[in-house]
């Protein structure tokens, strides 16, 4: 490969943060520290640090949020950085937008480094929008001339022109969204930071987005370093990808290799278990445990999470209340492995629950007419009181639909889709 | 293995855990120095938005603050000023020490306020507390306006107009007290992000310390009155200024090299001290704050 291709690249970068209080104790280890390296020894607490992993408890006051990362980027091209909440993908980037120092390891540059950590950094509600362009545009680090000569194309991508002169606090959240993208999306940086912008705007600024970050990679041939947790995006937009888990480089490649992997390995385990038992909290309400499970048509129940087609899908929420709840509701949201959604079933839309008791329940949901294709899916619940989400489990389980001869007619449909469906056909003379 | 083949140049910059004692990039915050004229104007156009009375806050407070320091002072505990209208003499003093405390005051909370912003994007940090300093001028430039125009003023009513060469270097003390206001302001700004308790001090620090700085009295006032706390005033380098700023636009009071000289000095060491903790604090503040 070609040295020159090689526009950023990190070193052994690790991150150590120290947990609970900030001044509780900070003098005493201080003094720790000191003594050690009068003696020549290794400073004690970078030696203790635990990997971070959130869901057990360590012994040491200090985690590693980022242990050991290398990695090297090529020039144009776009590197999708997935993995778990709190793996570490966030630190990375800040560490990379120069918002916080590693605590190990150096990161080499041959261009500048813009983010978009989060949109919209340093609106002032009390300017207009284009103030705020000029203002937020020096923050990215335009300069006032770069701006003016990008303002109208800054405001047409963000389709604010009536409002441009409207001081941003009578915007709605939308509208400064998209302003705040539009002026990100003109910054002409190498390298590009983007972290979870997508998850706001409607459908059709998202494509834009998206469209536009495409333009910056291919045919701009600048460097963008992706994090989101939308899979269907990343696989869209990523020429490789980089899995992180409890703060290491778990993989580093091709994307869709690297996407595989990260719904395989960390969110659930496909063809394993059928149900999933969630950790017990001191909550007034959580969600214990969640079940899928088919029924054929002869009403025979499997508990496996290898689902024939064509069979019944039943799936089980299992909840413990400490209190009593009036208006209860539960969803079930199916997405691909991907993550593109593709069924929504809500108790809410259907039906009302009185759960006006405390003690275990079971919210049982039967999707008769849900025909799904075979592969792989995920199922994320929720449960709300009116509109407020009590406990919320992202992606916690997976299934997988297995072929059938679903029209007994021995062919079996096949292609790359979510959804058939039962069908009658005719032909007739006219 | 192949890193001999980089050379050191080849790369734009580097992200490292420590950098070199101290480290300035000065040509990084000019290359943002747009940024810097928009956070200014920023902080100038905001402040009136919404209001009724708008810029006219800014010399409100000056004035009345004069208005009430004649009173006590001078007609209640009566400190003499001299040939100068005792108004006059107050407001000097007021307007010079205001620009003091408020690029004090406002510098020293920089990385409190900025927290949301600077955990989101990088720009030299050292723009925030140089775009106040020189917002404040701007404040001061108003507040300096009504300052003429009552100069102007108490010319048609008979004051002797007392100008000198010295006047010229006015602009030389604004920058000092400035400079002094942000080094300290700096310095402080970077301890609040561990110590909160330093904010409470600093708020009515600065009260205590205007009594000490000649604000509302000649220096020599307090050297003669007080002769054993005569020292408090001598080591304050405010003290010099505000009493030089009266000695050139009023021909009020003295002037003494060795006092402003001294004056130059500490300011010097102070804004390098402010800048070196500064730096030192925006690398890491953010796992902090």
């Amino acid at each position: 490969m070609n040295k020159k291709d090689i526009i950023l690249k990190a070193e052994n970068i690790s991150k150590q943060y120290r947990l609970g209080t900030v001044g509780t104790g900070t003098l005493s280890h201080d003094l720790n520290r000191w003594w050690h390296a009068i003696r020549g020894k290794e400073d004690p607490y970078l030696k203790v640090g635990e990997t971070n992993d959130r869901s057990s408890k360590g012994n040491s006051d200090y985690v590693w949020a980022l242990q050991d990362i290398n990695f090297e980027v090529n020039r144009g091209e776009v590197l999708g950085i997935i993995g778990k909440n709190g793996a570490g993908k966030s630190t990375l980037l800040k560490i990379l937008s120069k918002v916080t120092a590693p605590t190990t390891g150096v990161i080499k540059s041959r261009g500048r480094i813009a983010s978009l950590l989060e949109v919209g950094t340093g609106f002032n509600p009390e300017l207009t929008g284009r103030e705020n362009i000029y203002l937020n545009g020096a923050i990215l680090g335009m300069t006032k001339k770069e701006i003016t000569s990008k303002l109208d194309e800054i405001i047409a991508f963000s389709g604010c022109e009536r409002y441009i002169d409207t001081p941003t606090k009578r915007y709605s959240s939308g509208m400064t969204v998209r302003l705040a993208f539009a002026v990100a999306a003109f910054l002409e940086p190498e390298i590009l930071v983007v972290d979870e912008v997508l998850a706001v705007g409607d459908a059709e600024f998202q494509k834009k987005a998206i469209g536009k970050m495409q333009d910056i990679s291919k045919s701009e041939g600048r460097t963008v370093l992706f994090v989101s947790h939308n899979m269907a995006a990343v696989r869209s937009l990523c020429t490789r990808g980089m899995l992180i888990e409890n703060g290491k480089t778990i993989f580093f490649g091709d994307i869709d290799e690297t996407i595989d992997l990260y719904l395989k390995s960390s969110i659930f385990s496909f063809n394993s278990n059928n149900y999933i038992e969630f950790d017990e909290k001191e909550a007034p309400i959580q969600i214990s445990k969640f079940e899928v499970s088919s029924l054929n048509l002869k009403g025979e129940r499997s508990n496996s999470s290898g689902v024939l087609m064509g069979n019944i899908l039943e799936f089980s929420i299992f909840v413990l209340a400490n209190q009593a709840y009036n208006n209860l509701k539960a969803s079930i949201i199916i997405s691909t492995a991907s993550g593109t959604r593709i069924a929504a079933i809500r108790s809410h839309e259907i039906t009302d629950f009185i759960f006006d008791s405390k003690g275990d329940f079971v919210f049982k949901a039967t999707a008769s007419d849900l025909k799904l294709m075979p592969g792989d899916y995920v199922v994320t619940i929720a449960l709300a009181e009116n509109n407020t989400t009590i406990d919320i489990k992202e992606e916690c389980l997976g299934f997988t639909v297995v072929p059938n001869d679903v029209y007994g007619t021995g062919r079996i449909p096949k292609g790359n889709l979510y959804v058939y469906s039962d069908a009658k056909w005719e032909l007739n003379q006219k | 293995m192949n890193k001999t083949e980089f050379s050191e140049e080849e790369w734009l910059f580097e992200i490292a855990p420590k950098d070199k004692f101290f480290s300035l990039n000065l040509k990084e915050v000019w290359r943002y120095r747009d940024l810097l004229m928009l956070f200014v104007k920023r902080d100038v156009v905001t402040v009136y938005k919404q209001t009724i009375l708008g810029p006219l806050w800014y010399l409100i407070q000056p004035l009345f603050t004069s208005v009430i320091f004649t009173i006590i002072f001078n007609n209640v505990a009566g400190i003499k000023t001299g040939d100068t209208p005792a108004f006059l003499f107050n407001l000097g003093g007021v307007m010079v020490w205001s620009y003091f405390t408020s690029c004090l005051n406002d510098t020293s909370d920089t990385f409190k306020k900025n927290a949301s912003i600077f955990g989101k994007v990088y720009f030299p940090r050292l723009i925030v507390p140089l775009s106040i300093v020189i917002s404040n001028l701007v404040k001061f430039g108003i507040q300096f306006l009504i300052f003429v125009a009552f100069y102007v003023f108490y010319l048609t009513q008979g004051m002797k107009m007392q100008l000198t060469t010295s006047t010229l270097f006015f602009p030389i003390l604004v920058a000092i007290m400035g400079i002094l206001g942000l080094g300290l302001g700096m310095i402080i700004s970077s301890l609040v992000t561990k110590y909160r308790d330093l904010s409470f001090l600093v708020g009515f620090g600065v009260q205590l310390l205007m009594y000490v700085s000649a604000v509302m009295y000649p220096m020599a006032l307090l050297k003669e009155k007080l002769p054993d706390f005569g020292w408090l005033i001598e080591y304050n380098p405010l003290a010099y200024v505000i009493e030089t700023a009266r000695y050139m636009l009023l021909h009020e009071g003295s002037i003494s090299i060795s006092g402003l000289l001294y004056t130059v000095a500490v300011t010097i060491v102070v804004f390098f001290v402010g800048l070196l903790i500064f730096n030192k604090t925006e690398k890491s503040f953010i796992d902090t704050v």
